[in-house]
């Protein structure tokens, strides 16, 4: 089991190396690398300069060691517009992206498992096709458009909910947050709903899938031969066996959700770290880019390490091997 | 039940699902618009000298300022009437999705078939990267690539091929090694016939079923992100707009009541997603049912 | 004479699909006492699982029981409500069947499926469960049943799994046991140690035991009775004696026949001619077109009737 979770460290370390190497090529070779150090508005003297003084026209294998160094420490280089430390504002928005994911993800699975096993159990009456129905719309939704439309109906026609901004943040626990309030839970309830849509139609998809796939199993017709009540066989047998995957399947859509956070934050100018990235992009921000790249890799890789020890923990076949035959 | 072997026996199979062959009559009538957009517009939306800035932002239905037309869907704020820039839009996000798809689908394709003929190593280091690929969420792939080589059409489509190759090249593979355990492949060897010959003459017909599904797929997905990088601002340029780029100009007026700038477009392109996805869902449960979800 | 535990009269199950019935079953009775073992004998597709899952309720639409009785213990079982049902299944009415992998759930502890199915019918503490099941593991000659009641059933050879769930079947003592052709998938040394377990535990506590399989050589060493399924028809059945040392049903001597014998080494092995198959509803004797001995008045479905030495057979031409 240690081997496993050693070999899994290494991979994960191995991506995100090369994932450094790809940034540093793509920013260093293909595009102007005094761009990233340099605002290109300003004039020749002071790119001759900064070319020199950053050893830009040192060879490239040098310049990466350069780079890998500083971002080891921290130093992802300053952003031109706001001329902090590129990772430090990213830091920033971080919790703010943070509170949206975890609502939204709260939101797609306490409502997605429910909704994938009534429609999995009875497929054929009208609330199975329903759902079954409703989840194929969810996942064919441009995530922009469902937020345009969010806040048309929600914000502008009903007048319900505020259609943009986060609210004042308290300190709970030591950690900013906005979910304390009323007024908190007011702001983040559209933009939580918009990104949880996509991934609430998929856990009903796989959920659905994963409890039909286990009626069909042997275990569940011998539990019925054993006299035990539906509701233990669903509840329990069926229940645990479908579990097992779809947790895996969150932690790792987890990640993809810090990066979908970029459209609903955009829309609904949600101040977290998905709206700085395309600011920087349309500003050729470049520091900050990378930046986010890079910690949004890393983060990555953290993520799918933790639910892979979660599958491997939870799935007693994995988790002790075994003498089966 | 396997897959029908007749273009009748096909038609006959598709035609099970009501709502599917529904969706195969919207998206051809989609197409035909796309294609004669031209033709179909009352006006051409990209020639300055047709708007008439007096005639900006009125709703739906309204005349315009000199009585010699009607705006049926409104007009945004440059005064250019609705339809003909949704039509022209469409034309451009399918013409940028079907591209980027079809680029997305050889590489794919070489990639995917080189892997799983060959095997080994080569085919352990190339899913690697696959693998490694897919675990990024498609939008954020793109993001990057756009970041990198900056904005434009072409820039657009490449950032869209590099978020989709993967995918195929993995379906492929698959199909691949399946199809590499069957007596005919192993004939091919006996016969020594030359490798592109086995790959492209043999095995890649094979694949056309899962093939055409995970393409119809994607070419939804792929408008699907091509509108959402221009809703973002780094999609494909002013001069080129798709319907991505409509929805975001008409972003604002949302809040004043003035929604059919975004809510139009946005509903073409909706109507064009879902089409293409229920399409592809039947396609998928006649050519292949063993891909079944259910 | 004793009450019968068991006893199907002219059951009927069939399956409606797109392309019209499929009779899995088509005309099954028989009858099973106290302590006695059932050989339920035939070649996939013949109806015999079917048989068993109709007995225990199991039958889920498509199907349905659509004719015949089944008596359990005095008491007709057709038509009771599944609540019912669920108080007499794993009860007093428990089934075995083939694979063991599948029928034990992979994630859940071989404790705790065995504790529910006591549970399920008797109130008693968790604690009380799991005595009666370590009790039950040690019946089916498990060593260590502490250490295997925490384990998970991938741990397990296919062995032990089969014995797990021999002694879930017996954790209600009930009146009557099916089994599946529970030793179809394992080691002809560990199959017969389990046949010769099964035997020991119907002769102790007057179970009765229906064993489903296609192998007679495992009804000759085990069964009391023997049952011949053809094409979901009960065809013939008699005592273990009657029915292998002198068949009167053609097919049921094809199915001897067919067997090697040690003696007859490099001769052709022998086979009944053609092929079963299912989905061909015939009219008549369902054995007829593979028959030598058919006539024409085979064309017409020959009944299940008495004999004079006690069987019943169902043949127009028999041996």
């Amino acid at each position: 089991m240690s081997t496993y979770l050693l070999s899994r460290i290494g991979q994960g370390l191995m991506l995100v190396l090369i994932m450094s190497l790809l940034v540093f090529l793509g920013l260093f070779a293909i595009g102007n690398p005094v761009d990233m150090f340099v605002n290109p508005q300003a004039d020749q003297a002071e790119i001759a300069r900064t070319t020199a003084a950053l050893g830009l026209d040192k060879p490239l294998w040098e310049q990466y060691g350069q780079f890998v160094r500083k971002a080891i420490k921290g130093d992802l280089g300053q952003s031109f517009v706001h001329g902090a430390s590129a990772l430090q504002l990213i830091l920033d928005r971080l919790p703010a992206t943070l509170e949206l994911a975890l609502v939204a993800i709260t939101i797609a699975i306490v409502f997605g498992i429910p909704l994938g096993l009534w429609a999995g159990l009875k497929p054929d009456t009208f609330v199975g096709r329903f759902i079954m129905g409703g989840s194929i719309i969810g996942f064919s939704l441009p995530t922009f458009w469902v937020g345009l439309m969010l806040i048309m109906v929600f914000a502008v026609h009903l007048q319900w909910l505020p259609a943009s901004g986060r609210a004042v943040t308290e300190s709970v626990l030591g950690v900013q947050t906005s979910l304390a309030s009323l007024d908190g839970w007011r702001h983040v309830l559209l933009p939580a709903l918009n990104l949880a849509l996509f991934k609430l139609s998929l856990i009903v998809r796989l959920t659905r899938s994963g409890t039909r796939e286990a009626l069909t199993q042997d275990y569940v017709r011998f539990a019925r031969a054993k006299g035990l009540t539906g509701r233990r066989i669903v509840g329990v047998h069926v229940l645990k066996n479908v579990l097992v995957p779809i947790i895996t399947v969150i932690g790792m859509e987890f990640g993809s959700l810090l990066a979908f956070s970029v459209v609903t934050e955009t829309v609904f100018a949600w101040p977290g770290m998905g709206k700085l990235l395309i600011d920087s992009i349309t500003q050729l921000d470049r520091p900050v880019v990378v930046a986010y790249l890079m910690f949004v890799v890393v983060l990555y890789v953290a993520i799918n390490f933790v639910s892979d020890l979660a599958y491997s923990l939870l799935d007693p076949r994995v988790r002790l091997g075994g003498a089966a035959r | 039940m396997s897959a029908p072997t007749s273009l009748a026996g096909f038609v006959s199979a598709y035609r099970k699902s009501t709502s599917a062959t529904l969706a195969a009559i919207v998206l051809l009538l989609i197409l035909a618009a796309a294609l004669l957009a031209p033709v179909l517009s009352p006006q051409d939306p990209y020639d300055l000298a047709q708007l008439d800035l007096l005639d900006a932002r009125l709703p739906p239905g309204s005349p315009s300022g000199d009585g010699t037309r009607q705006y049926l869907l409104g007009t945004d704020a440059q005064g250019r009437d609705m339809v003909s820039a949704i039509l022209y839009g469409l034309r451009t996000s399918l013409v940028v999705g079907v591209c980027a798809t079809l680029c997305a689908v050889a590489i794919g394709i070489v990639v995917g078939l080189v892997a799983g003929y060959f095997g080994g190593r080569f085919d352990a280091l190339l899913m690697r990267i696959v693998d490694m690929q897919l675990s990024f969420p498609a939008i954020l792939v793109a993001l990057i690539l756009i970041a990198i080589l900056g904005q434009g059409v072409g820039k657009v489509i490449t950032a869209l091929v590099a978020a989709q190759w993967a995918y195929y090249a993995r379906t492929i593979r698959g199909v691949v090694l399946v199809e590499s355990q069957r007596e005919y492949i192993a004939a091919t060897r006996v016969l020594a016939l030359p490798v592109t010959s086995v790959l492209f003459r043999h095995l890649l017909p094979n694949c056309m079923p899962a093939l055409i599904v995970v393409g119809a797929l994607q070419v939804a997905s792929a408008i699907a992100l091509e509108a959402t990088l221009s809703f973002l601002g780094v999609g494909l340029p002013i001069t080129e707009p798709s319907l991505g780029l409509l929805i975001a100009n008409g972003f604002t007026y949302l809040l004043s009541g003035k929604y059919w700038i975004s809510f139009f477009p946005g509903l073409a392109l909706l109507v064009t997603i879902m089409s293409i996805n229920l399409v592809a869902d039947q396609l998928r449960d006649v050519l292949n049912p063993r891909l079944r979800v259910d | 004479m004793a009450t019968p535990t068991l006893s199907i009269g002219g059951l009927k199950t069939w399956f409606f699909t797109d392309s019209g019935p499929v009779k899995a079953v088509d005309g099954v009775s028989f009858s099973v006492m106290p302590g006695e073992i059932l050989g339920l004998v035939g070649e996939s597709g013949s109806g015999k699982s079917i048989t068993g899952f109709s007995i225990m309720g199991l039958i889920d639409p498509p199907g349905r029981v659509v004719e015949g009785s089944i008596v359990f213990k005095g008491e007709e079982l057709r038509g009771r409500s599944d609540a019912a049902m669920r108080t007499l299944r794993g009860n007093r009415i428990a089934m075995i069947f083939q694979d063991p992998m599948m029928t034990l759930n992979p994630v859940l502890r071989i404790d705790v499926q065995m504790v529910e199915a006591v549970l399920a019918h008797r109130k008693m503490t968790r604690s009380q469960a799991l005595a009666l099941a370590h009790s039950a593991l040690e019946r089916v000659g498990i060593a260590a049943p502490g250490e295997r009641l925490r384990a998970y059933p991938h741990q397990m050879s296919g062995g032990m799994r089969q014995r797990v769930a021999i002694a879930i079947a017996l954790l209600n003592e009930p009146d009557l046991i099916i089994a599946d052709e529970p030793t179809t998938a394992l080691d002809v040394t560990i199959q017969g140690q389990i046949l010769f377990e099964m035997q020991k535990i119907c002769a102790e506590s007057g179970t009765s035991l229906i064993w489903i399989t296609h192998d007679l050589s495992v009804v000759a060493g085990l069964a009391d009775a023997v049952g011949v399924m053809y094409g979901g028809r009960m065809v013939e059945h008699g005592t273990v004696a009657q029915v292998l040392e002198s068949p009167r049903h053609p097919y049921t001597q094809g199915l001897i026949a067919s067997v090697p014998q040690l003696e007859a080494r490099g001769q052709p092995l022998r086979q009944i001619p053609g092929a079963y198959s299912p989905l061909v509803n015939v009219s008549g004797c369902a054995f007829a077109p593979r028959c030598e001995r058919a006539l024409p008045v085979c064309q017409t479905e020959p009944q299940l009737a008495a004999t004079a030495d006690g069987r019943l057979l169902r043949c127009h031409n028999p041996v």
